[in-house]
């Protein structure tokens, strides 16, 4: 593997095998064969099991009325859909859980990480008394914690206000909303365009610095496609962008976008644990920076934004990518914790079908799968961003 | 001229130091260092003020501390108020020891006990010896026969009516002492010449740790009597720690695939020379160098797998947090969960963070300063 040790060239035997060979044979033969000897021996238990059972294997099921009832989902749903929909449905509220749990968990760490390095002593020891606690008292039991506070607010008709048009009771947190329909995606849809191509200008023009060494300045073309192209499309079109208000109604809301409070309990937990970790990343990887590159941005003279950004980040994301990825990976694992407290995410909605239906394996299977596909998409995605940043050695 | 002026900043802090009071010093250094730093602390403190004083009107000056056997009146008196700290004396044992026969209790309390003194003596380094192996195997085989009894004249005690904390250190410790040597071997196949064994390692890892702890523990729960011969079972208890084991497996095991990644070339090919088989060129010259390389890796993943037994809620096995949960199901104490998570928190915390401290303590000499 290393070039500085070169092995010596094989020595050609009778029949090639030498006594190491036949001995790593042995084990090989040895762990496979009692690997498919147990896989064999579990297989006909569970085959004879579930005939006895009178259980059918395979997936005809997922084509079958479902039944089963979800309160709070980003796809419509009823429950006289399929398996195979209420699937999906928990499908996307996995993934509605993870992807704005990452998002809002990077940002919450990054603050809380960088406020334990301030040289402010009382926010660095509120930020390290937030890390501690929190990393030491099981995700589990602060999910639980957060369910029975949301479950002791008000009923909706006391609700809190903290500010106008937000409103917090035991229905969750319920706020204003744009509704958005076709129109409004197309704008917005412009809006996506506009600022790939200004990603692709922005190249360019860095491009040609690196030529000439003359400074270009970008911001124009961001102005220009992102914010005043789709402006023209949606005065064009008509669009239009009223805030709607939610309004209480007898008893609940009408109008506006709810957090049901399952959601909004695993958000808060999930966020606030996972936070702690990153923060604890993002400090490592701004202190793994070394003295000696602050000190040499300072004394070019640099601005403190152009040095955080261009000297110091691009040296500190090195460090945190790679651990990053895997507490993301693992806030998409925990969100699974969900069936404790009712809100129907992906291992939710399977384990009520392995209740109904009997169909474990092809349960788990399901689950199996949704999760793997969701990890190898998070660790392919990371590795692509980790090679893209990593130190080009000049 | 003045991006020179600019810099010899620490020069300055260095003479200060010789005048004015430390206290006064201190302050202006690490609070008001500047404008925005001092009304960063202000506002702060005020905060901070706050909510320690709203903590303390609940937690201590509205809570109500003790009420008559199992008569909830003073603690509805100062709902909203006060916290219900009379909860915990009414419930602590439930919480606890779960079911466990009451009169007997004494004996999860000593295994608790027992599994703390253990913990303590495996982190003496001046310890780390092949004894310490023997001490393991001791006192879980004596944790065993206290919790069961049946002999020595202690009453048989079954482990459906296990409960509380035991039944945490129990699914910790003994997915810990099971799971390690699981780790070692599959760290061992996976960085194996052997094609099969190091693909079956890595299928077994990638697996284990794609999928969340939830789905293990249900598949251990429900698919579990599938997998056996019709009419053999067993406990469900054994049936989570089997997963657990499980799961601490293909975690430890990256962990210590990292240490024997860091063990030098050098030393594979010195036990090479001097002609020592694979299992004795590992157990006696790479695996104690990898392992001493890990230590604080592994502390962590300790900690994190014993928060994640309390996952064992959700397939209804009665650790400490589902004695929690079970013990606020009783109507006239269902609104006082608040207090009941906090004295179990409080329990978790203590754990964890002494591990964490430990782990701490241990990567302190190594840091270069």
């Amino acid at each position: 593997m290393t070039a500085d040790h070169p092995r010596p060239p094989p020595r050609r035997r009778f029949l090639a095998f030498g006594r190491n060979e036949l001995k790593g044979l042995f084990w090989q033969v040895l762990v496979v064969g009692i690997a498919v000897g147990v896989i064999a021996f579990l297989w006909s238990n569970t085959v004879t099991n579930l005939s006895a059972r009178r259980i059918t294997t395979g997936f005809a099921f997922l084509g079958r009325e479902a039944g089963m009832p979800i309160a709070d989902s980003l796809l419509a749903y009823n429950p006289r859909d399929t398996y195979l929909w209420a699937f999906i449905v928990g499908i996307a509220n996995t993934l509605r859980v993870a992807v704005i749990g990452i998002v809002l968990a990077t940002i919450l760490g990054t603050l809380v990480g960088i406020s334990r390095l301030s040289a402010n002593w009382l926010l660095s020891r509120l930020a390290a008394v937030y890390v501690e606690t929190l990393r030491d008292i099981p995700l589990l039991l602060q999910l639980l914690f957060w369910y029975v506070l949301m479950q002791a607010l008000p009923a909706a008709r006391a609700a809190w206000r903290p500010v106008e048009g937000v409103f917090l009771s035991n229905r969750g947190l319920i706020l204003p909303a744009i509704p958005v329909g076709p129109p409004q995606l197309w704008v917005l849809g412009t809006a996506v365009l506009g600022a790939a191509a200004f990603y692709l200008i922005r190249r360019w023009l860095i491009a040609q610095q690196m030529r000439d060494g003359k400074p270009r300045p970008a911001w124009p073309f961001a102005v220009g496609l992102v914010l005043a192209l789709p402006t023209a499309v949606s005065v064009a079109l008509g669009v239009s962008w009223t805030i709607e208000w939610p309004q209480l109604r007898g008893f609940n809301f009408v109008g506006g976008l709810t957090l049901a409070p399952e959601y909004f309990a695993l958000l808060i937990a999930l966020v606030t644990y996972t936070s702690a970790f990153i923060a604890e990343i993002v400090r490592s990887g701004i202190q793994s920076v070394p003295r000696g590159q602050w000190d040499a941005a300072n004394a070019l003279g640099l601005r403190r934004s152009f040095m955080l950004r261009q000297i110091i980040l691009p040296q500190a994301l090195r460090v945190i990518v790679p651990p990053m990825t895997s507490q993301y990976l693992n806030l998409t694992k925990n969100s699974s914790l969900a069936v404790a407290i009712g809100y129907q995410d992906v291992v939710s909605v399977a384990n009520t079908t392995l209740n109904q239906t009997g169909q474990a394996i092809e349960a788990i299977a399901l689950i199996m799968a949704v999760f793997l596909t969701i990890s190898l998409s998070i660790s392919f995605f990371m590795n692509w961003y980790n090679a893209r940043i990593a130190l080009v050695e000049r | 001229m003045t991006a020179i002026t600019d810099i010899p900043e620490a020069p300055r802090a260095a003479r200060r130091p010789q005048m004015g009071n430390p206290v006064l010093r201190w302050l202006r250094t690490n609070l008001f260092s500047s404008i925005p730093n001092g009304i960063l602390t202000v506002v702060l403190l005020a905060i901070l003020a706050k909510g320690i004083f709203s903590f303390l009107q609940w937690g201590v000056a509205n809570a109500a501390w003790l009420t008559p056997t199992n008569d909830s009146s003073a603690c509805r008196a100062v709902r909203g108020l006060g916290a219900c700290w009379a909860i915990i004396p009414e419930k602590y044992r439930f919480i606890l020891f779960g079911t466990y026969p009451f009169d007997e209790q004494w004996r999860p309390a000593l295994s608790v006990v027992l599994f703390i003194a253990l913990y303590y003596l495996s982190t003496r380094r001046a310890l780390w010896r092949r004894e310490l192996v023997y001490l393991w195997i001791g006192a879980l085989a004596l944790i065993s026969v206290l919790m069961w009894g049946g002999v020595f004249g202690l009453s048989f005690v079954s482990q459906d009516r296990w409960g509380g904390l035991p039944v945490t250190l129990i699914l910790a410790t003994f997915g810990l002492a099971f799971g390690f040597p699981l780790g070692i071997l599959v760290a061992l196949g996976r960085r194996s010449k052997l094609p099969a064994i190091r693909s079956l390692s890595v299928l077994y890892v990638e697996l284990i740790r794609g999928v969340p702890l939830v789905s293990l523990l249900f598949m251990a729960s429900v698919m579990f009597p599938l997998f056996m011969p019709a009419g053999f079972n067993i406990d469900k208890l054994l049936r989570a720690q089997i997963a657990i084991i499980l799961f601490a497996g293909a975690y430890l095991a990256e962990v210590i695939r990292g240490g024997l990644q860091a063990v030098p070339r050098g030393q594979y090919e010195a036990a090479d020379a001097l002609g020592l088989s694979y299992w004795r060129k590992h157990r006696l010259i790479v695996l104690p160098q990898a392992i001493r390389h890990v230590i604080p890796p592994l502390v962590n993943t300790f900690i994190a797998f014993f928060k994640d037994t309390s996952l064992v809620l959700i397939i209804g096995i009665f650790d400490l947090l589902t004695t929690a949960k079970t013990a606020i199901i009783d109507p006239a104490w269902q609104q006082f969960s608040v207090e009941v998570y906090i004295f179990v928190a409080a329990i978790y915390f203590m754990f964890c963070f002494a591990m964490s401290r430990y782990s701490r303590s241990l990567e302190a000499p190594t840091t270069p300063k």
